[in-house]
Protein backbone atom coordinates (compact mmCIF):
# COMPACT_ATOMS: atom_id res chain seq x y z
CA UNK A 1 0.00 0.00 0.00
CA UNK A 2 1.31 3.40 -0.97
CA UNK A 3 -0.57 6.67 -1.21
CA UNK A 4 0.99 10.04 -1.95
CA UNK A 5 -1.72 12.55 -1.23
CA UNK A 6 -1.52 16.21 -2.17
CA UNK A 7 -3.92 18.59 -0.47
CA UNK A 8 -4.01 22.05 -2.02
CA UNK A 9 -6.04 25.21 -1.64
CA UNK A 10 -6.01 28.77 -0.28
CA UNK A 11 -4.28 29.52 3.00
CA UNK A 12 -6.95 29.30 5.70
CA UNK A 13 -8.94 26.45 4.16
CA UNK A 14 -7.47 23.97 6.60
CA UNK A 15 -5.27 22.38 3.99
CA UNK A 16 -2.31 21.81 6.33
CA UNK A 17 -4.40 20.59 9.26
CA UNK A 18 -6.35 18.18 7.06
CA UNK A 19 -3.04 16.70 6.02
CA UNK A 20 -1.91 16.41 9.62
CA UNK A 21 -5.15 14.68 10.53
CA UNK A 22 -4.57 12.12 7.81
CA UNK A 23 -0.93 11.59 8.75
CA UNK A 24 -1.87 11.16 12.39
CA UNK A 25 -4.49 8.56 11.46
CA UNK A 26 -1.87 6.63 9.49
CA UNK A 27 0.49 6.77 12.45
CA UNK A 28 -2.22 5.39 14.76
CA UNK A 29 -2.47 2.43 12.39
CA UNK A 30 1.32 1.93 12.66
CA UNK A 31 1.89 2.77 9.02
CA UNK A 32 4.83 4.76 7.75
CA UNK A 33 3.71 8.36 7.36
CA UNK A 34 5.27 11.68 6.40
CA UNK A 35 3.75 15.13 6.12
CA UNK A 36 5.39 18.09 4.44
CA UNK A 37 4.05 21.57 3.76
CA UNK A 38 4.89 23.79 0.85
CA UNK A 39 6.91 26.47 2.57
CA UNK A 40 7.81 28.81 -0.24
CA UNK A 41 7.53 32.58 0.10
CA UNK A 42 3.78 32.26 0.67
CA UNK A 43 1.49 35.19 1.28
CA UNK A 44 -1.91 35.69 2.82
CA UNK A 45 -4.60 34.65 0.37
CA UNK A 46 -2.05 32.72 -1.66
CA UNK A 47 -1.98 29.01 -2.27
CA UNK A 48 -1.01 26.48 0.36
CA UNK A 49 -0.47 22.77 0.00
CA UNK A 50 0.90 19.81 1.83
CA UNK A 51 1.92 16.32 0.89
CA UNK A 52 0.99 13.30 2.98
CA UNK A 53 2.57 9.95 2.29
CA UNK A 54 1.14 6.81 3.89
CA UNK A 55 2.86 3.55 3.13
CA UNK A 56 3.58 0.02 4.32
CA UNK A 57 7.29 0.47 3.64
CA UNK A 58 9.67 3.25 4.77
CA UNK A 59 9.12 6.51 2.90
CA UNK A 60 11.93 7.77 0.71
CA UNK A 61 11.22 11.39 -0.16
CA UNK A 62 8.30 12.93 1.71
CA UNK A 63 7.72 15.36 -1.15
CA UNK A 64 4.69 14.32 -3.20
CA UNK A 65 5.65 15.07 -6.79
CA UNK A 66 3.27 12.56 -8.41
CA UNK A 67 0.17 12.32 -6.24
CA UNK A 68 -1.99 9.23 -6.23
CA UNK A 69 -4.73 11.46 -4.82
CA UNK A 70 -5.21 15.20 -5.23
CA UNK A 71 -7.58 17.23 -3.09
CA UNK A 72 -8.14 20.51 -4.94
CA UNK A 73 -9.86 22.97 -2.64
CA UNK A 74 -9.74 25.77 -5.23
CA UNK A 75 -9.32 26.28 -8.96
CA UNK A 76 -5.62 27.28 -9.08
CA UNK A 77 -4.79 24.07 -7.22
CA UNK A 78 -6.61 21.92 -9.74
CA UNK A 79 -4.98 23.69 -12.66
CA UNK A 80 -1.52 23.38 -11.14
CA UNK A 81 -1.62 19.79 -9.96
CA UNK A 82 -4.02 17.94 -12.29
CA UNK A 83 -1.23 17.14 -14.78
CA UNK A 84 0.87 15.62 -12.00
CA UNK A 85 -1.63 13.01 -10.78
CA UNK A 86 -0.56 9.44 -11.55
CA UNK A 87 -2.51 7.41 -14.08
CA UNK A 88 -5.64 5.88 -12.51
CA UNK A 89 -5.21 8.33 -9.63
CA UNK A 90 -7.99 10.24 -7.94
CA UNK A 91 -8.94 13.93 -8.04
CA UNK A 92 -11.27 15.15 -5.31
CA UNK A 93 -12.54 18.57 -6.24
CA UNK A 94 -14.24 21.19 -4.11
CA UNK A 95 -16.80 22.20 -6.74
CA UNK A 96 -17.99 25.07 -4.51
CA UNK A 97 -14.87 26.95 -5.56
CA UNK A 98 -13.85 25.16 -8.74
CA UNK A 99 -16.06 25.96 -11.74
CA UNK A 100 -14.04 23.98 -14.26
CA UNK A 101 -13.83 20.26 -14.89
CA UNK A 102 -10.95 17.85 -14.92
CA UNK A 103 -9.44 17.57 -18.41
CA UNK A 104 -7.89 14.14 -18.08
CA UNK A 105 -9.84 10.95 -18.64
CA UNK A 106 -7.25 8.60 -17.16
CA UNK A 107 -8.01 9.60 -13.58
CA UNK A 108 -11.09 9.26 -11.42
CA UNK A 109 -12.65 12.60 -10.48
CA UNK A 110 -15.24 13.29 -7.82
CA UNK A 111 -16.83 16.71 -7.39
CA UNK A 112 -18.11 17.72 -3.98
CA UNK A 113 -19.66 21.13 -3.27
CA UNK A 114 -18.03 21.07 0.13
CA UNK A 115 -18.57 24.69 1.18
CA UNK A 116 -22.36 24.54 0.73
CA UNK A 117 -22.55 21.13 2.39
CA UNK A 118 -20.48 22.40 5.29
CA UNK A 119 -22.84 25.35 5.74
CA UNK A 120 -25.77 22.90 5.73
CA UNK A 121 -24.15 20.85 8.48
CA UNK A 122 -23.59 24.07 10.38
CA UNK A 123 -19.95 25.15 10.17
CA UNK A 124 -18.21 26.47 7.07
CA UNK A 125 -14.81 25.40 8.43
CA UNK A 126 -15.46 21.68 8.05
CA UNK A 127 -15.56 21.67 4.23
CA UNK A 128 -12.11 20.05 4.10
CA UNK A 129 -13.20 17.16 6.27
CA UNK A 130 -16.18 16.37 4.03
CA UNK A 131 -13.68 15.82 1.25
CA UNK A 132 -11.36 13.91 3.59
CA UNK A 133 -14.28 11.59 4.39
CA UNK A 134 -14.65 10.86 0.68
CA UNK A 135 -10.91 10.23 0.35
CA UNK A 136 -10.91 7.72 3.20
CA UNK A 137 -13.89 5.89 1.68
CA UNK A 138 -12.42 5.78 -1.82
CA UNK A 139 -8.86 4.78 -0.94
CA UNK A 140 -9.17 2.92 2.35
CA UNK A 141 -5.76 4.41 3.15
CA UNK A 142 -6.81 4.65 6.80
CA UNK A 143 -10.03 3.80 8.58
CA UNK A 144 -12.67 6.39 9.40
CA UNK A 145 -12.32 5.49 13.09
CA UNK A 146 -8.62 6.35 13.03
CA UNK A 147 -9.42 9.77 11.58
CA UNK A 148 -11.94 10.45 14.35
CA UNK A 149 -9.41 9.22 16.91
CA UNK A 150 -6.86 11.60 15.40
CA UNK A 151 -9.23 14.54 15.78
CA UNK A 152 -8.89 14.08 19.53
CA UNK A 153 -5.11 14.36 19.22
CA UNK A 154 -4.86 17.09 16.60
CA UNK A 155 -7.51 19.44 18.00
CA UNK A 156 -6.48 21.22 21.20
CA UNK A 157 -8.68 20.18 24.18
CA UNK A 158 -10.60 23.46 24.11
CA UNK A 159 -11.74 22.62 20.58
CA UNK A 160 -12.93 19.10 21.37
CA UNK A 161 -16.50 20.39 21.20
CA UNK A 162 -15.94 20.42 17.43
CA UNK A 163 -15.27 16.69 17.19
CA UNK A 164 -18.92 15.75 16.63
CA UNK A 165 -19.48 18.16 13.78
CA UNK A 166 -16.22 17.06 12.17
CA UNK A 167 -17.32 13.46 12.48
CA UNK A 168 -20.55 14.43 10.75
CA UNK A 169 -18.52 16.03 7.96
CA UNK A 170 -16.43 12.88 7.51
CA UNK A 171 -19.62 10.78 7.39
CA UNK A 172 -21.12 13.08 4.78
CA UNK A 173 -18.06 12.70 2.58
CA UNK A 174 -18.10 8.94 3.01
CA UNK A 175 -21.72 8.80 1.88
CA UNK A 176 -21.04 10.97 -1.16
CA UNK A 177 -18.16 8.71 -2.18
CA UNK A 178 -20.36 5.65 -1.83
CA UNK A 179 -23.01 7.29 -4.01
CA UNK A 180 -20.40 8.26 -6.58
CA UNK A 181 -19.22 4.66 -6.66
CA UNK A 182 -22.79 3.39 -7.21
CA UNK A 183 -23.18 5.85 -10.06
CA UNK A 184 -19.94 4.72 -11.69
CA UNK A 185 -20.99 1.10 -11.30
CA UNK A 186 -24.22 1.77 -13.20
CA UNK B 1 17.43 0.38 29.47
CA UNK B 2 15.52 3.42 28.37
CA UNK B 3 11.94 2.44 27.60
CA UNK B 4 10.29 3.79 24.51
CA UNK B 5 7.05 5.69 24.95
CA UNK B 6 4.17 6.07 22.55
CA UNK B 7 4.57 7.80 19.22
CA UNK B 8 3.86 11.42 18.44
CA UNK B 9 3.82 13.20 15.10
CA UNK B 10 6.44 15.92 15.11
CA UNK B 11 8.05 18.41 12.79
CA UNK B 12 11.83 18.04 12.38
CA UNK B 13 12.58 21.57 13.58
CA UNK B 14 10.55 21.07 16.73
CA UNK B 15 12.13 17.66 17.26
CA UNK B 16 15.57 19.30 17.31
CA UNK B 17 14.32 21.66 19.99
CA UNK B 18 12.79 18.92 22.13
CA UNK B 19 15.77 16.63 21.58
CA UNK B 20 18.14 19.40 22.69
CA UNK B 21 16.15 20.13 25.85
CA UNK B 22 16.12 16.43 26.72
CA UNK B 23 19.87 16.30 26.12
CA UNK B 24 20.34 18.95 28.78
CA UNK B 25 20.56 22.06 26.62
CA UNK B 26 19.34 25.04 28.62
CA UNK B 27 20.54 27.98 26.52
CA UNK B 28 19.63 28.95 22.99
CA UNK B 29 20.70 32.08 21.14
CA UNK B 30 19.62 32.59 17.57
CA UNK B 31 18.02 34.65 14.89
CA UNK B 32 15.11 33.54 12.68
CA UNK B 33 15.63 32.30 9.14
CA UNK B 34 13.64 29.93 6.94
CA UNK B 35 13.61 26.90 6.87
CA UNK B 36 14.48 26.53 10.57
CA UNK B 37 12.38 29.19 12.30
CA UNK B 38 10.08 26.65 13.98
CA UNK B 39 13.09 25.60 16.05
CA UNK B 40 13.69 28.92 17.85
CA UNK B 41 9.91 29.34 17.98
CA UNK B 42 9.63 26.04 19.82
CA UNK B 43 12.48 26.77 22.20
CA UNK B 44 11.16 30.25 23.00
CA UNK B 45 8.29 28.48 24.70
CA UNK B 46 10.05 25.33 25.87
CA UNK B 47 13.29 26.58 27.46
CA UNK B 48 11.66 28.85 30.07
CA UNK B 49 9.66 25.79 31.23
CA UNK B 50 13.00 24.19 32.11
CA UNK B 51 14.42 27.33 33.71
CA UNK B 52 16.54 27.81 30.62
CA UNK B 53 17.16 30.92 28.58
CA UNK B 54 15.96 31.59 25.06
CA UNK B 55 17.20 34.79 23.51
CA UNK B 56 16.72 36.19 20.06
CA UNK B 57 19.83 38.16 19.27
CA UNK B 58 20.14 41.11 16.92
CA UNK B 59 22.15 39.08 14.41
CA UNK B 60 23.72 35.69 13.87
CA UNK B 61 27.17 37.15 14.65
CA UNK B 62 25.86 38.14 18.02
CA UNK B 63 24.12 34.79 18.59
CA UNK B 64 27.25 32.73 18.04
CA UNK B 65 29.23 34.94 20.41
CA UNK B 66 26.56 34.45 23.06
CA UNK B 67 27.00 30.71 22.47
CA UNK B 68 30.76 31.21 22.94
CA UNK B 69 30.07 32.88 26.28
CA UNK B 70 27.60 30.28 27.57
CA UNK B 71 29.84 27.41 26.43
CA UNK B 72 32.79 29.07 28.19
CA UNK B 73 30.71 29.23 31.36
CA UNK B 74 30.20 25.46 31.09
CA UNK B 75 26.57 25.22 29.93
CA UNK B 76 25.03 23.02 27.28
CA UNK B 77 24.16 25.61 24.64
CA UNK B 78 22.93 25.62 21.08
CA UNK B 79 22.22 27.90 18.16
CA UNK B 80 20.62 27.25 14.81
CA UNK B 81 20.37 28.91 11.44
CA UNK B 82 20.46 28.25 7.72
CA UNK B 83 23.08 29.00 5.03
CA UNK B 84 23.38 32.80 5.11
CA UNK B 85 23.16 32.91 8.91
CA UNK B 86 25.66 30.08 9.31
CA UNK B 87 28.11 32.04 7.14
CA UNK B 88 27.78 34.98 9.51
CA UNK B 89 28.53 32.66 12.43
CA UNK B 90 31.74 31.24 10.99
CA UNK B 91 34.05 33.71 12.73
CA UNK B 92 32.55 32.76 16.08
CA UNK B 93 32.66 29.04 15.32
CA UNK B 94 36.38 29.38 14.57
CA UNK B 95 36.92 31.11 17.93
CA UNK B 96 34.94 28.38 19.73
CA UNK B 97 36.96 25.65 18.00
CA UNK B 98 40.17 27.52 18.88
CA UNK B 99 39.13 27.91 22.50
CA UNK B 100 38.07 24.24 22.55
CA UNK B 101 34.56 24.72 23.81
CA UNK B 102 31.59 22.38 23.44
CA UNK B 103 28.41 23.61 21.74
CA UNK B 104 25.91 22.52 19.12
CA UNK B 105 25.12 24.42 15.92
CA UNK B 106 22.24 23.42 13.67
CA UNK B 107 22.37 24.21 9.96
CA UNK B 108 19.06 23.54 8.25
CA UNK B 109 20.42 23.97 4.75
CA UNK B 110 18.73 25.90 1.94
CA UNK B 111 19.64 26.84 -1.61
CA UNK B 112 22.63 29.17 -2.22
CA UNK B 113 24.93 30.96 -2.87
CA UNK B 114 24.08 34.38 -1.52
CA UNK B 115 20.47 34.71 -0.48
CA UNK B 116 19.74 31.80 -2.82
CA UNK B 117 16.32 30.63 -1.77
CA UNK B 118 14.59 28.95 1.14
CA UNK B 119 14.05 25.58 -0.51
CA UNK B 120 15.81 22.46 0.84
CA UNK B 121 19.38 21.84 -0.31
CA UNK B 122 22.69 20.34 0.75
CA UNK B 123 24.61 23.36 -0.42
CA UNK B 124 26.78 23.90 2.67
CA UNK B 125 28.42 20.47 2.87
CA UNK B 126 31.94 21.62 2.09
CA UNK B 127 31.67 24.64 4.35
CA UNK B 128 30.53 22.39 7.19
CA UNK B 129 33.05 19.55 6.88
CA UNK B 130 36.13 21.60 6.06
CA UNK B 131 35.97 23.75 9.16
CA UNK B 132 33.97 26.62 7.74
CA UNK B 133 35.73 29.58 9.29
CA UNK B 134 39.37 30.72 9.31
CA UNK B 135 42.20 28.76 10.84
CA UNK B 136 43.16 25.13 11.05
CA UNK B 137 40.24 23.24 12.57
CA UNK B 138 37.33 20.87 12.03
CA UNK B 139 33.81 20.73 13.35
CA UNK B 140 32.16 17.38 14.04
CA UNK B 141 29.20 17.13 11.64
CA UNK B 142 26.27 14.80 12.13
CA UNK B 143 23.69 14.34 9.38
CA UNK B 144 20.29 12.89 10.34
CA UNK B 145 17.92 11.49 7.72
CA UNK B 146 14.67 11.26 9.67
CA UNK B 147 12.84 13.07 12.44
CA UNK B 148 13.49 10.11 14.75
CA UNK B 149 17.22 10.35 14.06
CA UNK B 150 17.11 14.05 14.81
CA UNK B 151 15.83 13.25 18.31
CA UNK B 152 18.32 10.46 18.88
CA UNK B 153 21.29 12.40 17.51
CA UNK B 154 20.74 15.46 19.69
CA UNK B 155 21.95 13.43 22.69
CA UNK B 156 25.00 12.33 20.71
CA UNK B 157 25.72 15.85 19.48
CA UNK B 158 25.92 17.30 22.99
CA UNK B 159 27.82 14.29 24.37
CA UNK B 160 30.44 14.40 21.61
CA UNK B 161 30.81 18.18 22.03
CA UNK B 162 31.52 17.71 25.75
CA UNK B 163 33.74 14.69 25.26
CA UNK B 164 36.07 16.31 22.75
CA UNK B 165 35.67 20.01 23.65
CA UNK B 166 34.49 20.85 20.17
CA UNK B 167 31.61 22.49 18.35
CA UNK B 168 29.30 19.91 16.78
CA UNK B 169 27.18 20.80 13.78
CA UNK B 170 23.88 19.11 13.00
CA UNK B 171 23.73 19.29 9.22
CA UNK B 172 20.28 18.76 7.72
CA UNK B 173 18.28 20.09 4.80
CA UNK B 174 15.05 22.07 4.82
CA UNK B 175 12.95 18.98 4.17
CA UNK B 176 14.04 17.36 7.41
CA UNK B 177 13.19 20.56 9.26
CA UNK B 178 9.79 21.00 7.67
CA UNK B 179 8.50 17.44 7.52
CA UNK B 180 6.47 15.68 10.17
CA UNK B 181 7.09 12.04 11.00
CA UNK B 182 6.16 9.79 13.91
CA UNK B 183 8.77 9.82 16.66
CA UNK B 184 9.26 8.02 19.93
CA UNK B 185 10.97 9.65 22.85
CA UNK B 186 12.98 7.67 25.32
CA UNK B 187 11.85 7.95 28.88
CA UNK B 188 13.43 10.94 30.56
CA UNK B 189 16.30 9.95 32.77
CA UNK B 190 18.33 11.83 35.30
CA UNK B 191 21.29 12.80 33.16
CA UNK B 192 24.74 13.08 34.54
CA UNK B 193 26.43 15.89 32.71
CA UNK B 194 30.22 15.96 32.82
CA UNK B 195 31.99 18.20 35.31
CA UNK B 196 33.56 21.26 33.70
CA UNK B 197 36.28 22.45 36.08
CA UNK B 198 37.77 24.56 33.29
CA UNK B 199 34.66 26.74 32.94
CA UNK B 200 34.98 30.49 33.34
CA UNK B 201 32.15 30.70 35.82
CA UNK B 202 33.79 32.50 38.71
CA UNK B 203 36.78 31.47 40.80
CA UNK B 204 34.77 29.18 43.13
CA UNK B 205 37.65 28.58 45.49
CA UNK B 206 40.08 27.69 42.72
CA UNK B 207 43.65 28.88 43.16
CA UNK B 208 43.80 30.61 39.80
CA UNK B 209 41.04 31.93 37.60
CA UNK B 210 40.00 30.04 34.50
CA UNK B 211 40.66 31.91 31.29
CA UNK B 212 39.18 30.96 27.96
CA UNK B 213 40.96 32.26 24.91
CA UNK B 214 41.83 31.43 21.33
CA UNK B 215 44.83 33.76 21.21
CA UNK B 216 48.32 32.22 21.13
CA UNK B 217 50.52 35.14 20.18
CA UNK B 218 53.82 33.23 20.29
CA UNK B 219 54.22 31.03 17.19
CA UNK B 220 55.78 28.18 19.20
CA UNK B 221 52.75 28.19 21.47
CA UNK B 222 50.26 28.28 18.61
CA UNK B 223 52.08 25.49 16.82
CA UNK B 224 51.82 23.37 19.93
CA UNK B 225 48.13 24.23 20.17
CA UNK B 226 47.59 23.36 16.50
CA UNK B 227 49.27 19.98 16.95
CA UNK B 228 47.16 19.36 20.04
CA UNK B 229 44.02 20.08 18.02
CA UNK B 230 45.32 17.83 15.25
CA UNK B 231 45.82 14.96 17.73
CA UNK B 232 42.27 15.45 18.93
CA UNK B 233 40.90 15.40 15.40
CA UNK B 234 42.84 12.20 14.69
CA UNK B 235 41.21 10.53 17.69
CA UNK B 236 37.78 11.73 16.54
CA UNK B 237 38.47 10.41 13.03
CA UNK B 238 39.43 7.04 14.48
CA UNK B 239 36.60 6.69 16.97
CA UNK B 240 33.59 8.60 15.72
CA UNK B 241 33.06 7.53 12.10
CA UNK B 242 29.43 6.57 11.71
CA UNK B 243 27.50 5.36 8.72
CA UNK B 244 24.63 3.14 7.63
CA UNK B 245 25.13 0.32 5.14
CA UNK B 246 22.21 -0.70 2.96
CA UNK B 247 22.69 -3.81 0.81
CA UNK B 248 26.42 -3.14 0.43
CA UNK B 249 27.79 -6.68 1.08
CA UNK B 250 27.76 -7.74 -2.58
CA UNK B 251 27.10 -4.37 -4.21
CA UNK B 252 28.87 -3.74 -7.49
CA UNK B 253 27.63 -0.19 -7.62
CA UNK B 254 27.63 1.69 -4.32
CA UNK B 255 25.57 4.83 -4.00
CA UNK B 256 26.67 7.40 -1.44
CA UNK B 257 24.28 9.99 -0.08
CA UNK B 258 23.38 11.66 3.22
CA UNK B 259 20.21 13.17 4.66
CA UNK B 260 17.19 13.42 2.38
CA UNK B 261 19.22 12.33 -0.67
CA UNK B 262 19.95 9.07 1.14
CA UNK B 263 16.25 8.44 1.66
CA UNK B 264 15.69 8.79 -2.07
CA UNK B 265 18.69 6.51 -2.75
CA UNK B 266 17.24 3.76 -0.56
CA UNK B 267 14.24 3.66 -2.87
CA UNK B 268 16.69 3.39 -5.79
CA UNK B 269 18.48 0.46 -4.13
CA UNK B 270 15.13 -1.28 -3.51
CA UNK B 271 14.16 -0.85 -7.12
CA UNK B 272 17.54 -2.03 -8.39
CA UNK B 273 17.49 -5.12 -6.18
CA UNK B 274 14.01 -5.98 -7.45
CA UNK B 275 15.49 -5.97 -10.93
CA UNK B 276 18.42 -8.10 -9.84
CA UNK B 277 21.05 -5.35 -9.92
CA UNK B 278 23.70 -5.49 -7.19
CA UNK B 279 23.34 -1.94 -5.90
CA UNK B 280 23.91 -0.73 -2.33
CA UNK B 281 24.13 2.48 -0.37
CA UNK B 282 26.61 3.96 2.07
CA UNK B 283 24.90 6.69 4.06
CA UNK B 284 27.40 8.74 6.05
CA UNK B 285 25.78 9.62 9.39
CA UNK B 286 28.86 11.53 10.44
CA UNK B 287 29.97 13.60 7.47
CA UNK B 288 32.97 14.78 9.50
CA UNK B 289 34.73 12.58 10.38
CA UNK B 290 33.95 11.05 6.99
CA UNK B 291 33.35 7.28 7.15
CA UNK B 292 36.52 6.12 5.41
CA UNK B 293 36.10 2.68 7.01
CA UNK B 294 32.79 2.13 5.20
CA UNK B 295 34.53 2.48 1.84
CA UNK B 296 37.46 0.23 2.77
CA UNK B 297 34.91 -2.39 3.73
CA UNK B 298 33.05 -2.45 0.41
CA UNK B 299 35.96 -1.88 -1.94
CA UNK B 300 36.45 -5.65 -2.60
CA UNK B 301 33.07 -6.03 -4.30
CA UNK B 302 32.37 -2.48 -5.43
CA UNK B 303 33.23 -1.75 -9.03
CA UNK B 304 32.06 1.85 -9.07
CA UNK B 305 30.55 4.56 -6.90
CA UNK B 306 27.77 7.06 -7.56
CA UNK B 307 27.34 10.00 -5.20
CA UNK B 308 23.95 11.69 -5.03
CA UNK B 309 23.55 15.13 -3.49
CA UNK B 310 21.25 18.14 -3.42
CA UNK B 311 24.02 20.37 -4.84
CA UNK B 312 26.38 20.33 -7.82
CA UNK B 313 28.94 18.00 -6.25
CA UNK B 314 30.48 18.49 -2.81
CA UNK B 315 30.56 15.27 -0.78
CA UNK B 316 31.73 13.53 -3.94
CA UNK B 317 35.16 15.05 -3.20
CA UNK B 318 35.30 13.17 0.11
CA UNK B 319 34.07 9.99 -1.58
CA UNK B 320 36.93 10.32 -4.06
CA UNK B 321 39.40 10.78 -1.19
CA UNK B 322 37.99 7.71 0.56
CA UNK B 323 38.02 5.58 -2.58
CA UNK B 324 41.51 6.94 -3.30
CA UNK B 325 41.57 6.13 -6.99
CA UNK B 326 40.80 2.46 -6.47
CA UNK B 327 37.47 2.69 -8.36
CA UNK B 328 35.73 5.30 -10.49
CA UNK B 329 33.46 7.73 -8.64
CA UNK B 330 30.54 9.42 -10.41
CA UNK B 331 28.15 12.14 -9.35
CA UNK B 332 24.57 13.18 -9.92
CA UNK B 333 22.72 15.91 -8.07
CA UNK B 334 19.99 18.52 -8.07
CA UNK B 335 20.90 21.98 -6.72
CA UNK B 336 18.81 25.08 -6.10
CA UNK B 337 16.16 23.52 -3.88
CA UNK B 338 15.26 20.71 -6.26
CA UNK B 339 15.17 17.09 -5.13
CA UNK B 340 16.85 14.12 -6.76
CA UNK B 341 14.16 11.86 -8.23
CA UNK B 342 14.46 8.12 -7.63
CA UNK B 343 13.64 7.21 -11.24
CA UNK B 344 16.30 9.58 -12.61
CA UNK B 345 18.95 8.13 -10.32
CA UNK B 346 17.88 4.61 -11.26
CA UNK B 347 18.35 5.43 -14.96
CA UNK B 348 21.83 6.70 -14.13
CA UNK B 349 22.55 3.49 -12.20
CA UNK B 350 21.43 1.32 -15.12
CA UNK B 351 23.56 3.33 -17.52
CA UNK B 352 26.63 2.96 -15.32
CA UNK B 353 26.08 -0.75 -14.76
CA UNK B 354 25.79 -1.42 -18.45
CA UNK B 355 29.11 0.32 -18.91
CA UNK B 356 27.65 3.39 -20.55
CA UNK B 357 29.43 6.04 -18.55
CA UNK B 358 32.67 6.18 -20.51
Amino acid sequence: MFQGILIAGFGGQGVLSTGQLLAYAGMLEDKHVAWIPSYGPEMRGGTANCGVTISDIPISSPVVTEPTVLIAMNRPSLEKFEPKIVQDGIALINSSLVDTEVQRDDIKSVYINANELAEEIGNSKIANNIILGALVEMTGVVSGESVVESLKKVLPPKRHNLIDINREALEKGKKLAEEARVKTAM
Amino acid sequence: MRKKLSKVLMKGNEAIGEGAVRAGCRYFFGYPITPQSELPHYLAKRLPEENGVYLQSESETSAINMVYGAAGAGSRVMTSSSGPGISLMQEGISYIAGAELPCVIVNMMRGGPGLGNIAPAQSDYLQAVKGGGHGDYFVVCIAPASVQEIIDFMYDAFDIADKYFTPVMVLADGILGQMMEPVEFKENQEMELPEKPWAANGKRGRESKNIINSLYIVPEDLEEHNFKLKDKYSIIEEKEQRWEEYYTEDAELVLTAFGTSARVCKAVVDKARQEGLAVGLIRPIMVWPFPQKAFDKVIHSAKQFLTVEMNTGQMVEDVKLAVAGRRPVYFTGRPGGMLPIANDIFEEVKKLMSGGAE
